[in-house]
């Protein structure tokens, strides 16, 4: 089997499309330049994924650096169990659509202990089915290098985030005492178990983002664009309510309207927005006034100041 | 955080779709004291481009407990994000920040006005095109606008902005704002410095940061700061000679092999003589391989796939360079670096040293330290502390290639690397060539040819002079000059 793709295989839809503009072009570079530098530097990298939009540019990021070779690591998605059902339908189509070497890994003992977000709240369910999992799922790979889609714009702690970010054996992330980061060099040296997470979204906002999904034409969930979907008011947000494993509380009742989502994580703890916005176009002309960030959507987030910089020292993304 | 905000139906406006960006986003740093009030500026920034959202700014609220005079909330809560740096109050760390206009995107490194700062100063200021230097309208100029335009210089920076905080309370006199930008000129001149632009502002009540000072200040005509960094040129290396530090190779069949990089400085199209540093090969670029198409040129920044027009031996570390404008290889170098930890940097201990995407051993030896206050140097050959800045001689095992940093911020920077504790230990940039004349370091009788360029290629590519490519001196001039050196010669006997 050959791993050339498409080599000498002209691309006839691509000559119709406009160059990047030099904005986008020059965050496009520098991902690129850190997809090469970690895929040479480390023995065994990896790329987180989680089938959400900054996921799916990362994907599209990592094909461009490595082609007209295969993207040369493998992807891990770690999946709660409480995934959004039209999430897992499109990893496994892109994986398959781009002969993608795909690992699932869940949490076998928070699934036989049935840990859920309603039995065991947000944080806790957090803590074991997405950072214990990860962990579990990084040492099973005896990964050295994890690409993950995380921006420094999402959240404070993330904004003295390094772009290579140095983490010990047991996965923690020391934010006093991290490797400086000059030039666009760097630096790649660690010992057995010690690895890194490479970020290189780092520069990106959310309006990057999706102006590059568009510019791109990159294939995204269709649960970003609105449409008719029921769903259940509860703590402030609009909670999906397509499956059955989602109880109604007393006082709860499935409405009906337009909604969308800004980002995509378990259904149970992330909320819709209503929302007119079925195109891209739509979608980033909502984002050009909104007046909340995306991760208020977020149920995680919430939970204490500073908890996404706690769950990051924990080896949380 | 309430329900309204969740549930409140988002409206798109029509004329929000038109955002474009023509530019390139502008890295800037932004330096000043410990009360200049530069937290309150950047967050002023975010706040007045609306880059901070309604459920972050209500974080903040809670957070803080506290607001300014202007009913906002403490925009220096939005910056320490770190929980240490909250309970102590202090920034101990750079931090990035983006906000945008319609005609530009702004990366922001705010760096700690702590006594910490040369070595955090340092690292925000490696990738900025601009430093945003802020004084307090009181007190002027301190020691410390010196140090920090000093460390913003010597990284490479050419643009600076004088930002003269609280001018409210000073009230609006203009021949104080004159005479504290009449002294910042003179520092910048004398660094070297002339693209200046020096702002009345008061970044409390939002006055020239984003929107006009109006009324309070009709003397003062010229731009806001966002206007100002709107207009801001962004560096760019596509002057010099074509570089491309070759990261990976492609070899994905028999069939194909891409030596794929991020071009570093110049530009290239397929027919380009091209050399492979260090071994000297020669080759024409025959394709520029892109995902989208096969591409007509490539310039600074793209990263690429070059495919070469016959099999040469080149490997990750290697730079692809053009054959008529190439960068200085050689076994000893003068640069001047920052002691980025607290062991220093130890005369004769080898490093690792990786400069884009080669690494290889070398060993420091100090010179002389920039004394700071005074911007002066002294001679220094003793280990160099923490947040010093020193000049000194690299030596190395095997041919480093480089350009100056003043030619070339990329192919002229490097870090270095502790071989014991794996930390990045200096950021360093090239001043020179260690020189000593040609042919200095080597024993025994030399000769000096003048050969057509063409024929001097070709014996370039052989393997004989490949493998003793370190050895030989190669200069290329034109037959005028080549003429003149042999009759200064010739004049010397």
């Amino acid at each position: 089997m050959t791993d050339v793709i498409h080599a000498a295989e002209p691309r006839p839809a691509s000559s119709t499309k406009p160059p990047l503009d030099p904005h986008l072009k020059a965050l496009e570079n520098e991902a690129i330049h850190i997809f090469r530098e970690v895929a040479a530097e480390f023995e065994r990298p990896v790329m987180l994924y989680s089938i959400g939009k900054d996921s799916s540019v990362l994907l599209h990021l990592a094909r461009k650096a490595f082609h007209p070779g295969r993207v040369p690591f493998p992807l891990l998605h770690v999946d709660t169990g409480w995934k959004f059902k039209e999430m897992i339908r499109f990893r496994d189509e892109i994986a398959r659509k781009y002969e993608l070497d795909l690992v699932v890994h869940t949490n076998a003992r928070g699934k036989a202990e049935n840990v859920t977000p309603f039995t065991h709240g947000s944080a806790l369910y957090t803590d074991i089915m997405k950072t214990e999992a990860l962990r579990q799922a990084l040492d099973a790979g005896k990964y050295d290098a994890a690409f993950g889609g995380a921006r420094r714009d999402e959240e404070a702690s993330r904004a003295k985030e390094r772009i290579y970010s140095f983490r010990t054996p047991d996965h923690r992330w020391d934010p006093r005492n991290q490797r400086p980061e000059l030039w666009n060099v760097y630096n790649g040296m660690v010992r057995k178990g010690e690895s890194v997470r490479a970020f290189p979204l780092s520069n990106w906002t959310e309006v990057d983002i999706w102006r590059y999904i568009q510019a791109e034409d990159i294939p995204l969930v269709p649960l970003y664009f609105a449409a008719e979907r029921p769903f259940v008011e509860r703590d402030g947000m609009m909670i999906h309510a397509e499956d059955p494993r989602l109880e109604r509380l007393p006082g709860e009742t499935v409405q009906h309207d337009f909604i969308r989502f800004r980002t995509l994580g378990c259904f149970p703890l992330t909320g819709a927005i209503r929302s007119r916005a079925t195109t891209l176009d739509e979608v980033i002309a909502e984002l050009e006034i909104a007046t909340v960030s995306e991760r208020q959507g977020r149920a995680i987030d919430r939970d204490q100041s500073g908890s996404m910089e706690k769950k990051k020292r924990e080896g949380y993304f | 955080m309430t329900a309204s905000a969740t549930a409140a139906a988002v409206h798109p406006a029509a004329d929000a779709v038109a955002v474009t960006r023509d530019l390139r986003p502008l890295r800037l740093i932004t330096c000043g004291s410990v009360d200049d009030g530069k937290s309150t500026l950047i967050g002023r920034l975010l706040w007045d481009t609306k880059a901070v959202k309604e459920d972050q700014a209500a974080t903040l609220r809670r957070d803080s407990g506290q607001q300014n005079d202007l009913g906002l909330p403490d925009f220096a809560l939005l910056l320490d994000g770190l929980q240490a740096e909250r309970e102590q109050g202090i920034t101990i760390d750079v931090a990035y920040r983006y906000f945008a206009t319609d005609r530009r995107s702004f990366i922001v490194a705010d760096t700690p006005g702590h006594e910490q700062y040369t070595r955090n100063m340092a690292t925000g200021a490696s990738t900025a095109d601009l430093a945003v230097l802020l004084v307090d309208a009181r007190t002027g100029l301190l020691e410390q606008t010196r140090r920090h335009a000093t460390i913003a210089s010597l990284m490479g920076i050419k643009q600076f902005v004088l930002a003269v905080n609280k001018f409210d309370l000073v009230g609006y006199d203009q021949a104080i704002f004159d005479a504290i930008s009449h002294d910042f000129r003179e520092l910048a001149l004398s660094l070297g410095v002339r693209q200046i632009t020096a702002i009345p502002m008061s970044a409390l009540k939002g006055e020239n940061v984003v929107y006009p000072a109006g009324a309070v200040m009709l003397w003062y005509d010229g731009p806001t700061l966002v206007e100002t960094l709107e207009l801001a040129t962004v560096r760019s290396a596509q002057a010099g000679g074509f570089r491309l530090p070759v990261q990976r190779v492609s070899r994905p069949g028999e069939s194909f092999r891409g030596y794929q990089g991020t071009v570093a400085g110049g530009s290239v199209k397929p027919g380009d003589s091209v050399v492979i540093l260090p071994s000297g090969m020669i080759a024409n670029v025959k394709q520029i391989v892109t995902f989208d198409l096969v591409r007509n040129a490539a310039v600074a920044g793209d990263a690429i796939t070059l495919v070469l027009d016959r099999q040469v031996d080149v490997s990750r570390g290697d730079m692809i360079v053009s054959l008529d404008a190439q960068p200085m290889t050689g076994l000893e170098f003068e640069a001047q670096i920052v002691a980025l930890q607290p062991d220093g940097i130890e005369p004769g201990k080898r490093y690792w040293l990786k400069s884009g995407s080669r690494r290889q051993r070398v060993s420091v030896k100090p010179l002389s330290q920039l004394e700071l206050s005074s911007g002066s140097w002294r001679s220094h050959a003793d280990r160099l502390a923490m947040n010093a800045i020193g000049k000194v001689r690299l030596s190395f095992d095997e041919p480093a290639i480089f350009d100056t940093y003043d030619q070339n911020r990329s192919t002229g920077a490097f870090i270095l690397i502790d071989p014991d504790t794996h930390n990045t230990i200096a950021g360093g940039m090239i001043a020179a060539k260690r020189s000593g004349g040609i042919g200095i370091r080597y024993e025994g009788e030399r000769v000096v040819l003048s050969l057509p360029a063409d024929l001097a290629d070709q014996i370039m590519a052989s393997e004989l002079f490949a493998n003793r490519r370190d050895e030989a001196d190669v200069r290329r001039m034109t037959s005028a000059q080549a003429t003149e050196l042999f009759q200064n010669a010739a004049s010397d006997i």
